[in-house]
């Protein structure tokens, strides 16, 4: 956890941006989330993507990264991909609708990318967002903190 | 009313579909067809496939798991799964058991790898209560030291899917199909495969882990029977499967990338 705190802290430092720690898990200030446990850093009408510090804690090791092809269309809330963590794969869905411009290709090397920096290096794909008004249906930190509190607390 | 019919109020419904000698590969696009488009919970449990086949995880790459030359020599088919994990060598000493589940039906389930693991750990030590020394290892299942089981999960928005490859016996031979992973539990310790796992028919006749495994899924679930006829794709959704067999040529490229 420690080393946790450490990268999320140097992470922020590079972004610019402050980060708060919810027990064990990291989330960062200025990103949207998905109740699928995404993130999304929306810069104009470009989306960057990855998963959440809560969700690579609680997928363990990942081994592979599938990837969308550029180009491809995606929806918000529609799956795009697939991580894969020892002996199973889960679904990656989208936070945004629009289209894939850049895929994080450091992934196919370094999967691991995707636990040790998830709001950094681990970012899996980039998308130009074809409907901003879509992002008011996506949780801010505080809300995205909330509900995994809840989530995690029904277990 | 009986104590057994008792216990059952309120326990989810489970689709109970027992299948024998039935092909891998349609068994994996079932099972990815009920994953994705259906809302029940469904165990599968297909005693032994008929073709000895290999069946990679969704990312295992054939030339660094196989020994491609013998397994194009012999006509091996060789299968890429929709779900993650390793590499196995199945035939008709295999028994396979599938859980496909909502993420509400058992309750306090966290749907993620761990706690599916864990919780499909407490449904076999039912199983093989009284019976070898039973556990989860890592993520196998294993008598002792040795592994008799191996499992893979894929993991959506709302279901999940559990399934396990029990090796009720093999040939030795097979074995020789399968290369050293690079990634393997830390408790393999470099063993070769006839020093790492072990056969179930050494502890259990097939019928009787059938039978226990039924009574056991009955403890999580009100199970009713299903036949393979009666399950039908829904007309209004598009599906297809990603399981799919490697193509001749598909392997024989592998090996020469290498």
């Amino acid at each position: 956890m420690a080393s946790r705190l450490m990268w999320a802290s140097r992470a922020a430092s590079y972004l610019r941006i402050s980060v708060f720690h919810r027990g064990f898990s990291s989330v960062v200030k200025d990103l949207k989330y998905a109740d699928s446990h995404e993130w999304v850093k929306i810069d104009g009408n470009s989306a960057t993507i990855g998963i959440t510090d809560h969700a690579q804690d609680h997928l363990g090791d990942v081994v592979y990264v599938e990837l969308p092809e550029v180009g491809a269309s995606v929806t918000q809330g529609g799956g795009f991909g697939a991580v894969e963590s020892v002996k199973a794969t889960s679904d990656i869905y989208s936070p945004v609708s629009g289209k894939v411009v850049e895929v994080n290709e450091e992934l196919s090397n370094s999967p691991g990318l995707v636990n040790s920096s998830p709001y950094d290096n681990g970012w899996i794909i980039k998308v130009e967002v074809s409907d901003a008004g879509e992002i008011k249906n996506l949780m801010d930190a505080d809300q995205y903190s909330n509900f995994c509190d809840e989530e995690d607390s029904k277990h | 009313m009986t104590i057994s019919q008792t216990r059952n109020i309120g326990l989810p419904l489970m689709n109970l579909l027992k299948l024998k000698g039935f092909s891998i590969l349609l068994q994996l696009q079932l099972e990815e067809q009920l994953l994705r488009t259906s809302s029940e919970n469904w165990c599968i449990l297909n005693d032994g496939t008929s073709d000895p086949t290999v069946v990679m995880g969704v990312s295992g790459k054939p030339a660094e798991l196989l020994e491609i030359e013998s397994v194009v020599l012999d006509q091996v088919p060789v299968i890429r799964r929709f779900t993650g994990g390793g590499t196995v060598l199945v035939d008709d000493g295999t028994i396979f058991v599938t859980f496909i589940c909502s993420k509400d039906a058992i309750p306090g389930l966290q749907p993620y790898p761990r706690p599916i693991m864990s919780w499909s750990s407490l449904l076999y030590n039912k199983v093989f209560q009284g019976i070898g020394d039973f556990h989860l290892r890592e993520n196998d299942y294993v008598f002792g030291e040795r592994k008799f089981g191996g499992n893979a999960q894929s993991i959506i928005r709302s279901r999940w899917i559990h399934h396990t490859s029990f090796l009720w016996d093999y040939k030795v031979g097979n074995m020789s199909y399968l290369k050293l992973p690079k990634r393997a539990p830390e408790y393999r310790l470099s063993r070769g495969h006839l020093d790492f796992i072990c056969r179930m028919k050494d502890y259990m006749t097939r019928s009787n882990f059938i039978e226990r495994t039924v009574e056991a899924t009955g403890f999580y679930f009100s199970v009713r029977s299903v036949d393979l006829e009666a399950i039908e794709t829904p007309s209004n959704i598009k599906f297809c499967p990603s399981s799919r067999l490697l193509a001749k040529q598909e392997l024989e490229a592998a090996a020469r990338a290498l």
